[in-house]
């Protein structure tokens, strides 16, 4: 038996050829289905997210032909040549097979470092596959460890906990000050592309109330349509700046925005409740001195840039953590299988011995006529009680000592000792 | 048993105090979950010390400086568990365990002065002294809140955010946890010191006499009311009532100190 694993990702393929080779929901089920079915693999699971698309499979024999096989039928299966998807792809086998999912479920195959999403995108494709009964022991088995990985990875480790953009991670500092943000309001100034990020963030984090100020007001309600929340015109200071408890602006003007007297006013108005500003344009929409004002706290830029870079190294050097873990659990992993595959191998020897001794039995006891029928039986009984001691013995080692089965690294070299006719478990 | 007590203490909140430092440091949430049980643990241990403590002094523990400190540091435990039950918080134990920590191994290392027996004895004098020391647990309790506040805010105004302040309690929380601790503090000593003028009525016949205790347990919950109102007003909310609160604790210790100490004669040891 082995674990293979065919795919590619961001690092091996460009976009047009990921484009080409994702699957979608019902492709991956087409796709597994077919491979089953054609034989050629026993087990097999398809995951396919925007940066990667892979296959899994368990193939019932170790011949390290199955990749092959795979690659050609996802050639097939895509409609894209060989010589074209072939360069982009990379199989993996076994150990290095589990490690690599193990590492993807971790975040730490992913684009950004540590994102949380693959995870779930992960269960999904394992909850898919095994609804639709294509996977099997070793791939349940397999998937299961991968989510459980995953989770202990982000719950021991600092890989995913910063925030690694710009909105992120002022919405973080937000939250510093103001914890949950379900009951804040928020304003943003500007429609463009970085005010979308902020919005987007403010709306996952569900804020109370959100309002939008463009100086073109017709964007500002294209965007409100969008995204939801409220215009207000364009101007109006006084009032917009009452209420917000964060302030995130982004307007491409050359002159201040928002001025010390003005949120000096809008403090005085709102009895000094903590308020926090994000200054994302350039140049600056808000004056610098507002952050002199008792109880605002200003981020500019260039400051939650400094942030994401300091986040991100964290997060770096979170990585060796997270491969210890990593190495752990395909540690484990392995010696599970090692323990499955080596129950298989003792029931195909337990039977072969059986067998050989019944002709043994047979040729050696054929010229011996002083023993009876009675004797015989005995005789039988007592070569199967050896066989069983034999046996049992190492199988029950087998099942209670993992460091054992971690040292039976070749399974295949024990099937190719005993099962010279490689009877399969 | 006294001693394996004490040990056990000890050594149950410096584990749990290692794994508050671990979860500050290193955000593992185990480490957080552990040390509550830690600090559980810790806290059953210390009561069963401050029990034997009581039984070989044939008295009730707070009738000595050490007993006072110690049962101090029993309020402040379960004062904080309280709070990290009901606010869901648990990096606040960082700093609050060695303070508890401090108290107990005080209570233990100091010399031992002879204590004068009370007059005053009785059920309701318990609870007076009980419900006294369990308001400066919740004074202790909001100060050290209030100088995380002011050092979170510090750090997020000066823009120098290092890996602690991200797993701190929002600034929000934190004045909701030190309000919280104000409350239980300005509670507790209102009930415990109208209890105290009931037993000394009860045990002594007088009404009232004059005691310097007063006229600063008097300020305290005035200052502390103050500070409660004022925490809610444009100028004061945020950093400024903070600094509030702490000044209001530094006199919480002048009149555990210096006031019981040399000041009050009813009021030696709480």
């Amino acid at each position: 038996m082995e674990i293979v694993l065919v795919g590619l990702n961001f690092r091996t393929a460009s976009i047009e050829v990921r484009e080409k080779a994702s699957f979608s929901g019902v492709q991956a089920q087409r796709a597994a289905e077919e491979l089953k079915t054609r034989g050629i693999l026993e087990e097999t699971l398809v995951l396919s997210t925007c940066n990667r698309s892979e296959v899994y499979g368990v193939h019932p024999v170790a011949n390290r032909e199955s990749a092959a096989a795979l690659s050609s039928f996802l050639s097939t299966f895509h409609e894209v040549l060989p010589d074209q998807l072939n360069p982009s792809l990379y199989h993996h086998y076994d150990h290095d097979a589990v490690r690599h999912l193990f590492r993807v479920s971790a975040g730490l195959e992913s684009m950004l470092l540590g994102e949380a999403e693959i995870l779930g995108q992960v269960r999904d494709a394992y909850l898919r596959a095994h609804e639709n009964h294509v996977t099997g022991p070793v791939l349940n088995r397999l998937f299961q460890a991968a989510l459980e990985i995953g989770k202990r990875v982000r719950a021991e480790t600092e890989l995913g906990t910063r925030p690694m953009g710009v909105a992120s991670a002022g919405m973080k500092l937000a939250e510093r000050i103001f914890g949950k943000l379900q009951e804040r309001s928020a304003l943003v100034l500007g429609a463009g592309t970085i005010s979308e990020q902020v919005v987007s963030q403010l709306r996952d984090r569900r804020i109370k109330h959100l309002y939008l100020m463009n100086r073109s007001r017709e964007k500002a309600e294209e965007f409100a349509k969008q995204y939801g929340g409220e215009v207000l015109n364009w101007g109006e200071w006084d009032t917009s700046l009452k209420f917000p408890d964060v302030i995130v602006s982004a307007v491409g003007v050359q002159d201040y925005l928002v001025t010390k007297p003005m949120v000096e006013k809008a403090m005085a108005s709102r009895g000094n409740r903590a308020l926090f500003l994000m200054d994302l344009a350039m140049p600056r929409n808000i004056d610098p001195a507002v952050a002199e004002i008792y109880n605002v706290y200003l981020y500019s830029m260039e400051d939650l840039t400094e942030i994401v870079k300091q986040n991100r190294d964290a997060r770096q050097s979170e990585v060796p953590k997270a491969e210890v873990l990593v190495e752990d659990h395909v540690a484990k992993f392995i010696s599970w299988q090692t323990s499955v595959e080596l129950t298989g191998v003792l029931d195909s020897l337990r039977g072969n011995l059986k067998q050989r001794r019944a002709h043994f039995l047979a040729e050696k006891l054929a010229g011996m006529n002083h023993f009876s029928a009675e004797d015989r039986e005995r005789i039988g009984e007592m070569m199967d009680e050896l066989i069983e001691q034999l046996l049992l013995h190492p199988a029950e080692r087998l099942r209670t000592e993992k460091e054992l089965r971690r040292k039976i690294q070749n399974i295949e070299a024990i099937r190719d000792l005993y099962l010279s006719h490689r009877e399969k478990p | 048993m006294t001693q394996m007590f004490v040990l056990l203490t000890v050594l149950a909140y410096l584990l749990s105090l290692c794994l508050y430092v671990s979860l500050l440091y290193a955000g593992k949430e185990i480490a957080g979950r552990l040390a509550t049980v830690l600090m559980f643990l810790g806290l059953a241990c210390h009561y069963l010390s401050l029990l034997a403590r009581a039984k070989a002094s044939h008295t009730v523990p707070y009738h000595d400086l050490q007993g006072s400190m110690s049962l101090f540091g029993w309020l402040l435990a379960v004062t904080y568990l309280c709070l990290e039950i009901y606010h869901r918080q648990r990096t606040v134990g960082a700093f609050v365990v060695p303070i508890i920590l401090a108290f107990f191994c005080a209570a233990y290392l100091l010399p031992n002065h002879a204590s004068q027996p009370s007059q005053v004895h009785g059920v309701v004098f318990a609870l007076h002294v009980t419900l006294s020391i369990l308001a400066y647990a919740g004074f202790a309790l909001s100060c050290v809140l209030s100088v995380m506040f002011l050092g979170e805010e510090r750090l997020l105004r000066i823009r120098k955010l290092g890996d602690v302040v991200w797993r701190l309690p929002s600034l929000e929380l934190l004045e909701r946890m030190s309000h919280t601790s104000v409350l239980v503090g300005l509670v507790t000593i209102g009930v415990g010191t109208v209890l105290g003028f009931v037993a000394v009525d009860r045990q002594a016949g007088q009404h009232w006499y004059f005691d310097p205790k007063y006229i600063v347990t008097v300020l305290v919950v005035v200052l502390y009311a103050v500070y409660f109102q004022l925490a809610r007003t444009a100028v004061w909310r945020g950093a400024r009532a903070s600094l509030l609160c702490v000044f209001n604790f530094v006199l919480v210790v002048l009149s555990f100190t210096v006031v019981n100490l040399y000041f009050s004669p009813h009021h030696r040891y709480f």
